[in-house]
């Protein structure tokens, strides 16, 4: 079968030095649902953009229908009969269903009025044509998910795509939205598209998909029919590597549970169940390690464990008191300490010094002011250079900001700061993402330390290296569930994750 | 009471005021396209003054309505491009710019008055045009309708037809589609090839030609001169006015016509006794009082779990 | 050279963005007037030539000081509260009202009727914030339309209630001499409230820069998700921003009627609010900056008024030049490019012997 799209040798390196792409070489044949599969950094969001035209690749060929291609920008993506529907749906609420499909392409009489009669009859025409039923003149805001999405497909259907990307759509779905997706994709396969979807969801891939790419590292490991291959085969080849670390020493002994959670359930905007009843404890003394690729309901987690976001059911306990309606102010004063996922968001103030952000959890504490009413700058500054001594954190004085630190260092600062609160408990989500190898050494050998002063760690990571490196326990999220649970983990490999995480197994098959 | 009834239920009262709305009604739909498309425009009162200012300058130094008419709306438009330029290209935040703008438009029309006629008060000393009222044929032998609806300068009736205008730009043609796309969701404007920074300078342009034509008619129309400062506010009344009626077409022209009807009644009013600011305070607390409860619905809105739509 | 330059950019460019204003004065000057030297000593020196002008420019940077303080307070906490013309306003009315209505020694009168005032601008600023805080309503419409509503409110207590018919235009009753702020200089209008105003300011520098709350505020305005994961109630916070910012305005409006006028005789706003705004964006939201350009300011707008009465320039000139300062302020990339290659250029001096780049 011809292919539709070649791509040889694609480079894409990032302004901050990360190699996303390692010359990666996909073909894509014509009238198949092709599957790109990896983990968290595997690159597939990378390259996908590179096909749609968001991303320009440092070196490498495209080739779309046999002819080498230049994609500048999407419109030409759009143009060569490219369409994606991308994870965060992009479409406008107030304007409706119709309204959206046809901007930018827009029917016009004398060429500067829309052309209703003709818009309809388009809408409909391809609404009929590709067999989805969408009221058409609603607006998009008061459509459930499953709908928009379809709207978003349509929307790329009615720009003449040949080639669809679609970027982890049953992440936001329900099953049986994900059904009736997954109806239309084999429907479109027959009207003659071509179909690429990436996703970490290796149950959906066998069932849906001809084929598919498994990427790991920036590097294509493999391209298979799907028929040729199980799903344990495809998660050993998303996550096996060479153990390339050392796993931290245990501790011996490992107190009693500080921070217990029961039955925690989020219902969100969407009306999605993001957590589903999810149950554990830490003991002091332990670093209990979350598996999972992102998006499986982490974030929502720990914004609720740290009082950024409200739980619909459920209950969280520090020690014997019940914390769950605590705020933010009131969790830290129980000694829980925060490195959040997104440093540069909630971790800093990127405007303002290393001393203004380090103080924020603790300004109004004796020391740091007097009385709560007057900040004591010496001490401060005093406190801060000594937290950069003992971090190791590159910079001048206390009073740079933090804007001229390395994305390493501004870590190394939040870190500072958490670690220095005298926290019972850390909750650390990807704390080092995105950083050099010297500070993530310097982190985890933190945390370990951290854990051996009979400290409650709960690590939130999509690195599994990180994950089975620092924890003493592991458990494995999945779609907002808790799917596995390992309590003696000094034989465990990503090999044995890896099901787990990727909805392939579920802890008592 | 019984004159003061009488009064403000004559038609006269209604005439007035349709001629008080008229420069609130033009500036509000300059807003409202402008908030349309997420870069809201609050300096239309610095529009109208500059353009209210150079229709008279030019209608009296060229004795041309027409020139003074295209004058006055270049300017408007040249404003509404500045504040797209500093905006969107120099990154300046929006609202300081245009109070920037407001500031600079009050200054230099009050300087350019002096140098032209060596008055800072009005420009009464020399002789400008204004646009002239039209009597609308059969309509005006209409008793109390005639009376209402015919005589009105001809852009007060511009001005009707300018919310017609907004209705069809913003709902049928393809400017006004991505001008709602963009201030909706730029992202799903710009995935589809929309240039986001153009749509919302083509929005701040035509926010310059309405408040043009508002100023225009203040100082060529409403009166026959123009005075430091004239505006008198009517810019920021307009940002509430818009804001009042969701910035929609109709929404727009009912918020500028309940200012208009409150400014109508203040002026009949006076004589009575009755402290005019009080009427003339209450559209200011009525906008509060509206937008605070469109704010709690909004909020609750996004609190309560909504039921979506399956089909 | 370059890294200086780097480090006090912001500086460097307001410097350069009121040369420039300066520049396109002297050269409208040059264009219009009869005596182009004559004119521009006027209005660069004519503040200084003698006692009573000199005088006039400090008393005008009053009621800026604290207009800009109460301007800054809420910038600085990411509000755009621009109410201060209001609570300037509505302070002044109220405590006005209080002041001729009672009767008691000075070292009561004054702290009481200026708390009077301040109260009431408090308040002023408390309906916007509240309304934001909770429900995110746009504290820049409300804080606008209230202002109106300020005026009209002010403007009928006065009519109405507290006028003075013996004088003659609409004015108050005049104060009674316990609550007058003395005249202390000989020769000019320059009162205790100036004295005031840069006590406030210092009093704010210490507030924003060393104080818990006053650090609530601005962590708030640098980043209030950051505020709000480090456990700060930035729901408190924003209220009290502007909550602080009316008082602050109220009591410039006080002080100016106590001072200079000694009876309330505003018949239009004085627009010192907006003033406010002005030096608060050029002296970026720092109160003792803030001293600097409400001097550089009332300066101006003395030397305009000095022009205007000498020569044959409308003083306005002042207000299109300051109007352009602002905007090229305000436009971040103003000398952008410039900025990014010295940034480009120490950058790539800093790569030698480092780690590498993460």
């Amino acid at each position: 079968m011809e292919n539709i799209l070649s791509l040889k040798n694609i480079v894409k390196i990032y302004p901050n030095g990360v190699i996303a792409n390692k010359e990666v070489s996909i073909d894509i044949e014509k009238h198949t649902i092709h599957a790109i599969v990896g983990e968290n950094g595997a690159g597939k969001s990378t390259l996908v953009k590179i096909i749609f035209g968001e991303e320009a690749p440092q070196e490498g060929e495209i080739y779309y229908k046999g002819k080498k291609v230049n994609i500048k920008n999407s419109l030409g993506a759009i143009k060569m009969g490219i369409g994606m529907v991308h994870q965060q749906l992009m479409l406008a609420p107030d304007l409706t269903v119709a309204e959206n499909l046809i901007l930018g392409i827009e029917p016009l009489r004398y060429g500067v009025f829309l052309d209703l009669k003709k818009i309809t009859k388009l809408t409909e025409e391809s609404s009929k044509k590709f067999g989805f039923k969408i009221p058409l003149n609603k607006k998009t805001r008061d459509l459930s998910i499953g709908i928009r999405q379809r709207v978003e497909i349509l929307k790329v259907l009615m720009r003449n795509a040949e080639l669809i990307i679609l970027d982890e759509p049953t992440s936001v779905l329900t099953p049986q939205e994900t059904e009736v997706l997954f109806k239309s994709l084999k429907d479109l396969k027959h009207h003659g598209k071509t179909i690429i979807f990436i996703s970490h969801k290796l149950k959906e891939v066998k069932l849906i998909a001809d084929k598919v790419t498994v990427m790991r590292d920036g590097k294509v490991i493999s391209t298979n029919d799907v028929n040729q291959l199980d799903e344990h085969m495809i998660a050993h080849m998303m996550v096996g590597r060479k153990i390339n670390f050392k796993r931290i020493p245990g501790i011996k002994k490992v107190g009693d549970p500080l921070f217990t959670v029961k039955n925690l359930s989020y219902l969100n905007e969407e009306n999605i169940y993001v957590l589903k009843n999810i149950n554990f404890e830490v003991k002091a003394g332990e670093i209990l390690g979350v598996a999972g690729v992102e998006g499986n309901g982490q974030t929502e987690l720990v914004e609720i464990l740290t009082g950024l976001r409200e739980a619909t059911s459920g209950q969280i306990f520090i020690g014997e008191e019940d914390v769950s309606r605590f705020s933010p102010r009131e969790i830290r004063e129980e000694k829980v300490a925060h490195i959040p996922e997104d440093r540069m968001k909630n971790g800093v103030a990127e405007h303002t010094t290393i001393e203004e952000n380090i103080i924020v959890d603790r300004y109004y504490q004796d020391h740091f002011s007097n009385k709560n009413l007057f900040l004591d700058w010496k001490y401060i500054s005093k406190f801060s250079e000594e937290l950069i001594k003992k971090f190791k954190i590159l910079t001048p004085s206390s009073k740079a900001a933090i804007l001229s630190l390395s994305g390493g260092n501004i870590q190394k600062v939040v870190v500072a700061r958490e670690l220095s609160s005298n926290p019972r408990i850390i909750i650390a989500a990807q704390p080092t993402r995105g950083i050099d190898v010297g500070s993530e050494e310097l982190i985890h050998n933190l945390l370990k330390d951290a854990r051996d002063n009979g400290i409650a760690i709960f690590l939130v990571s999509a690195d599994l290296d990180e994950v089975l490196k620092l924890s003493t326990r592991i458990i494995v999220i999945y779609n907002g569930e808790i799917v596995a649970r390992f309590n003696d983990v000094n034989d465990i490999t990503q090999r044995d994750l890896g099901p787990y995480m990727l909805g392939v197994k579920k802890k008592g098959e | 009471m019984n004159p003061l009834l009488k009064s403000i239920l004559s038609p006269q009262f209604v005439f007035a005021i349709i001629r008080v709305t008229t420069p609130l009604l033009f500036a509000a739909i300059g807003v409202a396209i402008s908030a349309l498309s997420g870069s809201i425009n609050i300096g239309l009162e610095g529009i109208m003054l500059i353009s209210a200012f150079f229709g008279v300058i030019i209608s009296a130094f060229t004795g041309s309505l027409v020139l003074a008419l295209i004058g006055g709306i270049l300017v408007g438009i040249g404003m509404g491009a500045l504040l797209g330029y500093f905006h969107l290209k120099l990154k300046a935040d929006i609202i300081i710019a245009a109070i920037a703008l407001n500031m600079f438009a009050s200054g230099i029309t009050i300087f350019f008055l002096y140098i032209f006629t060596h008055d800072k008060g009005t420009s009464s000393s020399i002789t400008s045009l204004v646009f002239p009222s039209l009597q609308i044929p059969i309509i005006k032998e209409i008793p109390i309708l005639g009376e209402i609806i015919s005589g009105h300068n001809v852009l007060t009736y511009f001005a009707l037809i300018s919310v017609a205008l907004f209705y069809y730009l913003i709902y049928k043609t393809s400017l006004g589609l991505r001008i709602r796309a963009v201030g909706q969701n730029p992202d799903a404007a710009e995935s589809v090839g929309v240039n986001i920074n153009r749509i919302k300078l083509y929005s701040l342009l035509l926010s310059g030609f309405f408040g043009s034509l508002g100023g225009l008619y203040l100082s060529m129309g409403y009166v026959s001169w123009f005075s430091r400062d004239m505006t008198a506010g009517r810019g920021f009344i307009a940002i509430a006015a818009a804001a009042l009626g969701g910035n929609f077409p109709l929404g727009t022209f009912l918020g500028a016509l309940f200012f208009g009807i409150v400014n109508a009644i203040a002026i009949y009013i006076a004589p009575l006794g009755i402290p005019s600011e009080f009427i003339n305070s209450m559209p200011y607390i009525v906008t509060v009082v509206a937008l605070a409860i469109y704010s709690i619905r909004l909020s609750r809105r996004k609190k309560m779990l909504s039921k979506k739509e399956e089909v | 050279m370059e890294k200086f330059i780097l480090k006090y950019f912001n500086l460097i460019r307001v410097a350069i963005a009121i040369l420039i204003g300066i520049i396109i004065s002297v050269c409208i000057i040059y264009i219009i007037s009869n005596e182009p030297g004559f004119s521009l000593k006027s209005l660069f020196l004519g503040p200084l030539l003698s006692k009573s002008r000199f005088g006039n420019f400090i008393e005008t940077a009053s009621p800026i000081i604290f207009c800009g303080l109460a301007i800054a307070i809420p910038f600085q906490a990411g509000q755009f509260n621009i109410g201060a013309e209001g609570a300037l306003f509505i302070g002044a009315v109220v405590g006005t009202a209080f002041g001729v209505s009672t009767n008691m020694p000075a070292f009561l009168h004054i702290p009481l009727v200026l708390l009077v005032a301040g109260l009431t601008g408090a308040f002023w600023g408390f309906i916007p914030g509240f309304l934001k805080a909770k429900w995110n309503t746009s504290e820049l419409v409300i804080s606008l339309m209230l202002n109106y509503v300020a005026y009209f409110i002010g403007l009928y207590l006065i009519n109405f209630h507290f006028r003075d018919k013996a004088a003659g235009y609409l004015a108050s009753y005049k104060l009674p001499e316990t609550a007058w702020l003395v005249q202390f200089i000989l020769g000019t209008r320059i009162h205790i409230g100036v004295i005031i105003s840069l006590v406030f300011a210092v009093l704010v520098y210490y507030f924003l820069y060393h104080t818990t709350l006053g650090y609530e505020i601005r962590a708030s305005g640098f980043n209030i998700d950051f505020a709000r994961f480090g456990g700060i109630n930035v729901f408190k916070v924003i209220i009290i921003a502007q909550v602080i910012g009316g008082f602050i305005a109220a009591i410039g409006g006080m002080t100016e009627v106590m001072g200079v006028h000694r009876r309330f005789n505003w018949q239009i706003s004085p627009g010192y609010g907006w003033d406010g705004v002005v030096v608060a964006i050029i002296g970026r939201n720092n109160p003792l900056l803030i001293i600097l350009s409400s001097l550089f300011l009332a300066y101006l707008r003395v030397g305009g008024r000095i022009l205007n009465l000498l020569s044959d320039i409308p003083a306005e000139m002042i207000t299109v030049i300051q109007s352009i300062i602002i905007l090229l302020i305000t436009a971040e990339a103003f000398l952008g490019g410039w900025k990014y290659r010295i940034t480009v250029r120490e950058a790539k001096a800093k790569e030698v012997g480092h780690e590498p780049s993460t």
